[in-house]
């Protein structure tokens, strides 16, 4: 048999050159600052100088009660806070989504930005207008809820052990509707009108129509919008502490793990901030989210099944 | 190697941005602070007068907002960016400072025997032989009320706990106002103007204190449970829906006239006489019995150090020197009415609800905040937890028990007394 000698490819330099610029960049902002979290986690302050206590610090985070008691609160909170995200926000998200891309309603170009203009609000404008909307003292909402005779509901939910958090899920809800709605909708429009028409003939319309043809067809965005959901709320922060103040409160109520972190790392009011432990919880939120995007991607998006038109 | 980099880059940049500054024949003095709200005070007032006396010397204020100021300060003198005068935070924050290197010791500085003990304490290593701030001014803790509104209902003004009480009643019967302006929101009103404000009369003051921090007395002593169980009362007497009420809202309650007493810390009295359009009086936390000796929390607050790493150490201790002197203390108290002067040398104030507040300090024993010599220095640290557990006692789900027992466990957990 004759050899084929292959023509030789050039190297193809040019794809390095184009990748270099993100490459360095988001080594130098993302990729080294999180092996330095991890390796910060390993040390522990000692007498003013870094001594490594290997994994001493996570120790002390799952062993320590005074440190564990607050991890599991934080954890347990946050996950009720995702559990929100995904029963209140994504359902929600899909029905505007499947309205605005109804032929028949008029202003989608208006009510698409209208719901979509929080998202952009900054957080500490959201946290600011929501305490002041649900204020007993000064609110519009005991008001309005006096004006349809509900006054007795009423209730200051932020200050409230049992309702604060719920309600500060529900306020980021509200913020972030609009990034679920926007990528069904663009989904829903991707779906070409020959399946829509086929689907008519075969005399599947209205509901089941949505059911049978349509989420099927959209159910990748679902998933990508599930995982964005799960590590967006894994990593929040900014609402809880605009809202309720780094101490969360009351009695550590809205303690996420985005807060708990900040407490730790840099310190409040008089508590000296310990960046090892803050490191070493950094590393296990890290972990929480690596591994729940592992199990989407692994175990969901492998399964879900992929339409080409 | 990265940090290094990093610092040196900072450094850089902090040089290159002074070089400007460093060529004319002035010294320029930077201040870091977190007193934003004393901007115009220091650039209107105190830098003039001290400008004026020391040419050559050109001094600059420049303050950052005050939840962000322990980080950022932190960072800066991390980078070698800092200013030369920093505002120090009493106690652990800034014993750690001067621990780290970043804070000169100032204990020769001329003016510095201007003070007392007591005042120079939140600024002193534990042995008390180094002084590393200059103390500035403490805040008194104590009731402002509204004297319209006790004139109309004829209140008078309460020394015991019993009268106190009574007028909280009369107010909450007439309806007119709320009793008592205070939320649990943000946490820190409960336990700072309530726990720490009436404490110090059950706890006996420095007696107290000091005996907490030996390790004779703990939270669980009737002595820390009962001012608990007074808060525990107070909640009748709070405004609608006070567990989302935020600080703010309560100042706006008082000051706009619907509340009757503001349990507060001098410090409000800048604010309130701008803001509120009828007469205030105050009055200090009421004793058990009529002529017991009372005690009121005068808490160390801000003091001003020296950066180590400051290119004008001379300029900055004359700076100093000034800051402990009667001249800046008078200028000082009087243009902030409610941060009381710490200067050994009687100040006179012009305001007279200033003056009411620092005219206890001569009937009653003057005392600091029971958690912040030594006690907040572990993890849980009892400051946030005394946060915590007073709005969780004001807001009823917590009793007053529970929580001192809360406290007391978490202090146990790293606290050991030295015996």
């Amino acid at each position: 048999m004759a050899v084929e000698t292959r023509p030789k490819r050039p190297i193809r330099w040019h794809i390095g050159v184009f990748l270099a610029p993100a490459v360095l960049v988001y080594t130098a902002i993302m990729i080294l600052p999180l092996f330095g979290t991890l390796q910060l986690s390993l040390f522990r302050n000692i007498d003013q100088s870094q001594v490594f206590v290997g994994l001493g610090n996570f120790r002390t985070l799952f062993g320590d009660p005074n440190w564990s008691v607050n991890f599991w609160n934080a954890l347990r909170n946050n996950v009720w806070f995702f559990i929100i995200h995904m029963l209140v926000q994504n359902p929600i998200g899909i029905l505007l989504a499947a309205l605005l891309s109804s032929p028949r309603l008029r202003f989608t170009a208006f009510y698409r930005t209208a719901i979509f203009v929080p998202t952009i609000l900054s957080f500490v404008i959201v946290g600011f207008a929501w305490k002041l909307i649900l204020s007993p003292i000064w609110g519009v909402a005991p008001h309005l809820m006096d004006f349809v005779g509900l006054k007795s509901f009423f209730t200051p939910w932020l200050g409230k052990e049992q309702y604060a958090l719920t309600a500060l899920s529900l306020i980021s809800v509200w913020q972030f509707v609009g990034i679920p709605m926007m990528l069904i909708y663009a989904a829903l429009l991707s779906i070409p009108d020959e399946v829509i028409e086929a689907a008519e003939c075969d005399g599947v319309t209205g509901m089941a129509q949505f059911w049978k043809i349509k989420l099927p067809l959209i159910l990748p965005s679902i998933g990508i919008i599930s995982i964005l959901t799960f590590v967006g709320n894994f990593n929040a922060f900014d609402l809880i502490y605009t809202a309720q103040g780094a101490l969360a409160g009351p009695n550590y109520s809205t303690d996420i793990l985005g807060t708990f972190l900040y407490r730790a790392f840099f310190g409040f009011q008089l508590q000296v901030g310990d960046p090892n432990m803050g490191a070493a919880i950094a590393t296990i939120m890290f972990l929480i989210i690596l591994a729940g995007v592992c199990v989407y991607l692994f175990l969901v998006q492998t399964r879900l099944r992929r339409y080409q038109f | 190697m990265k940090t290094k980099l990093l610092t040196a880059l900072l450094l850089g940049t902090s040089i290159l941005g002074t070089t400007g500054i460093a060529l004319a024949e002035d010294v320029t003095l930077n201040i870091e602070s977190w007193r934003g709200d004393d901007l115009t005070i220091w650039k209107d007032k105190l830098i003039p007068a001290f400008e004026a006396k020391n040419p050559g010397i050109k001094v600059v204020f420049a303050p950052s907002a005050p939840t962000e100021y322990d980080a950022a300060l932190g960072a800066k003198l991390t980078a070698g960016s800092a200013g030369d005068l920093i505002t120090c935070r009493p106690f652990d924050k800034s014993l750690e400072l001067f621990k780290k290197g970043n804070l000169t010791d100032l204990s020769a500085l001329p003016g510095m025997d201007n003070f007392s003990p007591v005042a120079k304490s939140a600024w002193q290593t534990d042995d008390g032989k180094a002084s590393f701030c200059v103390p500035m001014a403490s805040v008194i803790h104590g009731f402002i009320y509204n004297k319209d509104a006790f004139d109309k209902l004829g209140l008078k003004v309460p020394t015991t706990r019993d009268e106190f009480f009574a007028v909280l009643d009369k107010i909450k019967a007439d309806g007119t106002y709320i009793p008592m302006a205070m939320g649990t929101k943000d946490l820190w009103e409960a336990a700072t103007m309530g726990y720490q404000n009436i404490g110090p009369n059950y706890w006996k003051g420095e007696d107290g204190r000091a005996a907490l921090i030996k390790g004779d007395q703990k939270l669980t002593d009737k002595d820390w449970v009962a001012p608990y169980e007074e808060l525990a009362k107070w909640k009748p007497y709070l405004g609608d829906g006070f567990e989302a009420q935020t600080y703010p809202d309560s100042q706006n309650l008082f000051t706009l006239g619907r509340a009757a007493i503001y349990p507060a810390g001098s410090w409000e009295i800048g604010l309130f006489n701008t803001q509120a359009q009828f007469k205030m009086g105050a009055f200090p936390p009421p004793v058990e019995k009529a002529g017991d000796t009372c005690y009121i929390s005068d808490h160390t607050d801000i003091g001003m150090g020296l950066n180590a790493a400051s290119k004008h150490p001379d300029e900055a201790k004359k700076f100093l020197s000034w800051v402990a002197s009667p001249d800046f203390a008078t200028i000082y108290a009087n243009a902030l009415p409610g941060f009381f002067s710490l200067n050994s040398s009687p100040v006179k104030m012009e305001d007279p609800l200033a003056q009411e507040f620092v005219s206890w300090r001569g009937k009653c024993k003057s005392t600091i905040r029971s958690t912040y010599q030594i006690l907040s220095r572990g993890t849980p640290n009892l400051e946030n937890e005394t946060w915590v557990e007073s709005a969780n006692v004001i807001n009823g789900t917590d009793t007053p028990e529970a929580a001192a027992k809360k406290l007391q466990t978490g202090l146990d957990s790293w606290y050991k007394p030295a015996k």
